[in-house]
């Protein structure tokens, strides 16, 4: 279980609020990135959240952009978790690719109030909130891989990596002790 | 039961027969970047891998902030450079092509059947031709490159009838704000969208290329026009290579079918600070601005930019607005430029750029302070997109922004046409 306060948006919470356009190009790092989270509809988000903190709001969070940053700034900024009503879908995908958690749920948008604590449980699928403890649907499993890699370029490392040493393996070694490896 | 444009094609890529909700592994015809492949190129370097999958797939078009517009930008681009040299790039687009959308349509990439996926959430745009062409991002393209595969759900698909002949004064940029600000700005989230209906199949492709390019203001996935004549014609000459016409089955099944009809809408004008915010423009006459942008990838082809002209033709911009046009693409420029086009926008008082993003994602050539008010023909208002977060953006048609350019406050087109 993991406590956090909740920071909570309406609707269509874009990505050039989330992350201007203004800095796509010029910002490359990740740590700078997460100065400028939210600048543009809460300026006071990113002086004030805290690692665990948690992103509560309503429909069609992320739409606009393609931007990957608006997911890697909230990520960086330490949000344990962004809670939605739902998601637009390249904002969802860049989440995962991102590591970053992405949970729809309209039951729990509605219940908790900003600046509430909540904690998370994923293994689970349960929050605790001040009105009691609310579950919600895990991700997929041909997502969560990504997410429990830490993100997608992660993921691909080593999914490449477990690749080439298989076929390391394959050229050097002969057939029987090839199998002995595997079992 | 039949299947839909979307379900046929991914089926195709992913070798089996697919349905809505299936999730597919799939490769790719083409991968599209821009300016973001210096990020990009910093991700796949983690992936410790010396060369691209596949070179031939990947389509580079410098275009976001171009020329440089400062050291960073300029260090991106050479990082870019030097790696398309290095991987073998041939399809590269350097700052004088235009912006990557356009580029890649008039190139010859984007051709039916085809599956392409960019780095940047316009990438919609070449359903216009009958491609499946999808938005991701950038850890997805940086993965697509070493690995040449993603996986990719099988979308519903949301079916738009338009039907009805287009009054005067009323183009297809009128048409889509009418449907998202109708439908709202999450109606098509995770879907394709096909349109189709008599008032589609009469509309030239740089119309098509209007409504698909809007189509990601509804959280499409894709969207689609049937490939017809029209567009076979378009890609005479311009196909790079051979192609698959796919259509959807007369049976296929829809999730939601929506009709409008256009015989007696109005312009229309989205209001700061969503797309969906659409009021017809009776309701924003007399909306005062500073800055109007004609151009850009939605609306930024020669047919815009002649009816833009005809409006402007021997009238002078208003003292207290500045008028920037940007071409889509050097092509689109050249022909406007050949027909006398530009001359008449610059007699009137207009500022032309060159062919690529502009102010429109607020980096550069025309960022607006706090304050100020803009009329575009772009894509997106949303607060801060410009420049600053206390500015203030409208949508409108090439037509709208014109006239009003010529009072200096929201007109109605149809008293200058």
């Amino acid at each position: 279980m993991k406590k956090g306060k909740v920071w909570k948006y309406g609707d269509n919470v874009n990505t050039d609020v989330i992350f201007p356009g203004k800095y796509t190009y010029s910002i490359l790092d990740p740590r700078e990135m997460a100065v400028h989270a939210l600048e543009d509809l809460d300026p006071e988000f990113s002086q004030k959240a805290m690692p665990g903190d948690v992103i509560v709001a309503g429909k069609n969070f992320g739409c606009g952009s393609s931007r990957e940053q608006a997911a890697t700034c909230l990520k960086r900024a330490g949000i344990q978790a962004v809670i939605a009503k739902s998601f637009a879908r390249i904002f969802f995908r860049n989440a995962i690719n991102q590591g970053l958690t992405v949970i729809q749920s309209e039951e729990i948008v509605e219940s908790v109030e900003k600046g509430e604590e909540i904690a998370i449980d994923f293994s689970k699928g349960q929050i605790k909130t001040q009105k009691g403890i609310l579950s919600f649907s895990p991700l997929p499993e041909s997502v969560s891989g990504i997410l429990e890699a830490g993100g997608l370029i992660p993921y691909t490392k080593a999914k490449l990596e477990k690749k080439k040493a298989g076929r390391i393996i394959a050229c050097k070694r002969p057939k029987s002790v090839k199998k002995k490896l595997f079992i | 039961m039949g299947k839909t444009f979307s379900e046929k094609l991914l089926g195709l890529k992913a070798g089996r027969e697919v349905s809505a909700g299936d999730v597919v592994t799939v490769s790719p015809d083409y991968i599209l970047s821009h300016d973001n492949s210096a990020a990009i190129i910093k991700e796949f370097e983690k992936l410790g891998l010396e060369k691209v999958s596949s070179p031939g797939k990947l389509v580079i078009v410098l275009d976001h902030v171009i020329p440089a517009s400062s050291e960073k930008y300029a260090q991106n681009h050479k990082t870019i450079r030097k790696f398309v040299e290095e991987q073998k790039i041939t399809n590269f687009f350097d700052i004088h092509h235009g912006i990557c959308h356009q580029v890649l349509m008039e190139n010859g990439f984007a051709t039916p059947g085809k599956l392409i996926l960019g780095a940047d959430s316009h990438t919609v745009s070449y359903g216009a031709l009958g491609a499946f062409s999808s938005g991701i991002g950038r850890s997805e393209v940086a993965a697509l490159w070493a690995t040449d595969e993603i996986w990719l759900r099988v979308p519903e698909t949301l079916k738009i009838q338009i039907e009805g002949k287009l009054p005067r004064g009323i183009y297809a940029k009128d048409i889509i704000l009418k449907i998202i600000g109708e439908e709202g700005a999450d109606c098509a989230n995770y879907k394709a969208v096909e349109f189709s209906g008599d008032a589609a199949k009469n509309m030239s492709i740089a119309s098509r290329i209007v409504l698909c390019n809007m189509a990601a203001e509804m959280g499409a996935k894709n969207a689609y026009f049937a490939p017809d004549d029209v567009a076979i014609s378009w890609l005479e000459n311009r196909a790079k290579d051979e192609f698959e016409l796919i259509y959807s089955d007369k049976d296929a099944k829809y999730q939601t079918v929506l009709h409008f009809n256009i015989s007696t809408l109005e312009p229309q004008v989205a209001f700061p600070h969503t797309v969906d915010n659409v009021k017809p423009v009776s309701q924003a006459k007399g909306i005062k601005f500073h800055q109007a942008v004609i151009g850009t990838c939605t609306n930024g082809r020669l047919e815009d930019l002649v009816v833009a002209a005809q409006i402007l033709k021997g009238k002078k911009v208003h003292p207290e607005v500045r008028v920037l046009v940007i071409p889509a693409s050097r092509a689109e420029y050249l022909l406007a430029l050949k027909e006398g086009v530009l001359e008449s926008l610059v007699e009137a008082g207009c500022v032309v750029l060159n062919p690529g993003c502009g102010p429109c994602l607020g980096a550069h050539q025309g960022v607006i302070a706090p304050g100020e008010v803009a009329l575009s023909t772009a894509n997106r208002n949303f607060q801060g997109r410009m420049g600053s977060r206390d500015s203030f953006i409208y949508l409108a048609s090439p037509a709208t922004v014109a006239a009003s350019a010529i009072k200096g406050v929201i007109t109605d087109p149809r008293e200058y046409l």
